[in-house]
């Protein structure tokens, strides 16, 4: 069923790719950097304090993005026991990782000079740093556990269950008071609360962060094929 | 299609799955006056009891309510039902201004009186350029 996935079919694809995604990342952020801290305009009340959303709002789509991802890549792996799946979302979670990491930095160092504080305990915000800690855990679990089966099992669990705290992130502020603002971006209508000289930069930034997760998964997959291969395993 | 195998898998990890959501929701229902980060003043209304604890009350600073008195900052919250004066001592934020989001955190006197000790401006979902909000005029 899942043959296209097999490693040795696409390890040609995966370390060959890498130059070209890097290349096409350096272009990608340069033209979203400058657009978004120089050509783009200041916001009307937060003047250039806003400058921030280039980095924070893509980091925190990119970063739940890939979560859900290794929701439903585990998801598969346990059901239909496909390792590879597994070996997939292992690759792709240290970039998720950290881009919720800067998600909630940067949310932070935003904070503090448009609500004037650098963190509250409202819905998202607790949300997205229960978020970071699944992250973590799901990372750890990839250390600690030397079984193959084992860890396999225990980081889909992990996972999964934490995918349920997806929608909650993404609805928190609608669904109770928050100090976070609501969503702008709604993707099932066309009007969105940002005006677009500012969307443009926005939507440049979050291809260029997509491509640098791109990036670092193609690298760590091809590490993670490259072990296969050394441990002399035609399959996994 | 499938072995048995996968569809006990399936099973396993699909009542896994409900059992989780079930349980956050519980929770989430049950500390639901502590997840939300203010109330607003219609709530404060509503109140049987003052309570003595911290409390967050969030809402629009009314327009035309601010005044500055040497170190002392009163304004007006409202959600436009209701609304509570609060009385403020020390440097508000930057986006703090009439017609905006606000969250004062600090203790009620009664139920028309807030005594602040922080105060936290909430700004909204809009972002756009000073020369386009002024085309759009005051909205």
């Amino acid at each position: 069923m899942f043959k296209f996935f097999e490693p040795n079919k696409v390890f040609a694809v995966t370390s060959k790719s890498i130059k070209y995604v890097l290349f096409l990342f350096i272009i990608v952020i340069s033209i979203g950097l400058v657009e978004a801290l120089i050509l783009s305009p200041e916001d009307y009340k937060q003047s250039d304090a806003v400058r921030i959303m280039y980095v924070h709002v893509p980091a925190a789509w990119i970063s739940l993005g890939i979560f859900s991802a290794l929701a439903l890549l585990s998801l598969g792996s346990f059901i239909f026991k496909n390792k590879i799946f597994s070996l997939i979302a292992k690759s792709l979670a240290p970039s998720g990782f950290v881009f919720s990491i800067i998600a909630l930095v940067t949310g932070s160092i935003w904070g503090k000079p448009t609500w004037g504080t650098w963190w509250a305990w409202d819905a998202r915000i607790t949300s997205m740093f229960i978020l970071v800690l699944f992250y973590g855990m799901y990372l750890l679990a990839w250390r600690i556990y030397e079984d193959n089966q084992k860890v396999i099992r225990i980081t889909s669990l992990i996972a999964i269950i934490g995918a349920v705290n997806i929608p909650i992130i993404k609805f928190s502020v609608d669904w109770w008071n928050t100090l976070h603002q609501p969503a702008s971006i709604n993707i099932l209508s066309t009007n969105t609360a940002i005006h677009s000289s500012m969307l443009i930069p926005l939507s440049i930034m979050t291809a260029a962060f997509a491509l640098f997760s791109l990036l670092i998964f193609l690298m760590k997959y091809n590490t993670e094929l490259i072990k296969i291969k050394n441990k002399g395993l035609n399959r996994l | 299609m499938y072995g048995k195998k996968v569809k006990l898998r399936f099973i396993f990890i699909a009542s896994i799955l409900a059992s989780v959501i079930l349980t956050v929701f519980l929770i989430l229902q049950s500390l639901k006056d502590n997840v939300v980060y203010f109330q607003s003043p219609s709530e404060i209304k509503s109140l049987v009891e003052i309570s003595k604890k911290k409390i967050r009350v969030g809402g629009m600073v009314k327009k035309q309510s601010i005044a500055i008195r040497s170190d002392e900052v009163n304004f007006i919250i409202t959600d436009f039902k209701n609304e509570i004066n609060v009385i403020y001592s020390g440097a508000v934020p930057n986006l703090f201004a009439e017609g905006k989001g606000v969250v004062a955190e600090g203790f009620l006197k009664d139920k028309n009186y807030f005594s602040a000790t922080k105060i936290l401006a909430k700004h909204d979902e809009n972002y756009k350029p000073p020369e386009v909000k002024e085309a759009l005029g005051d909205k």
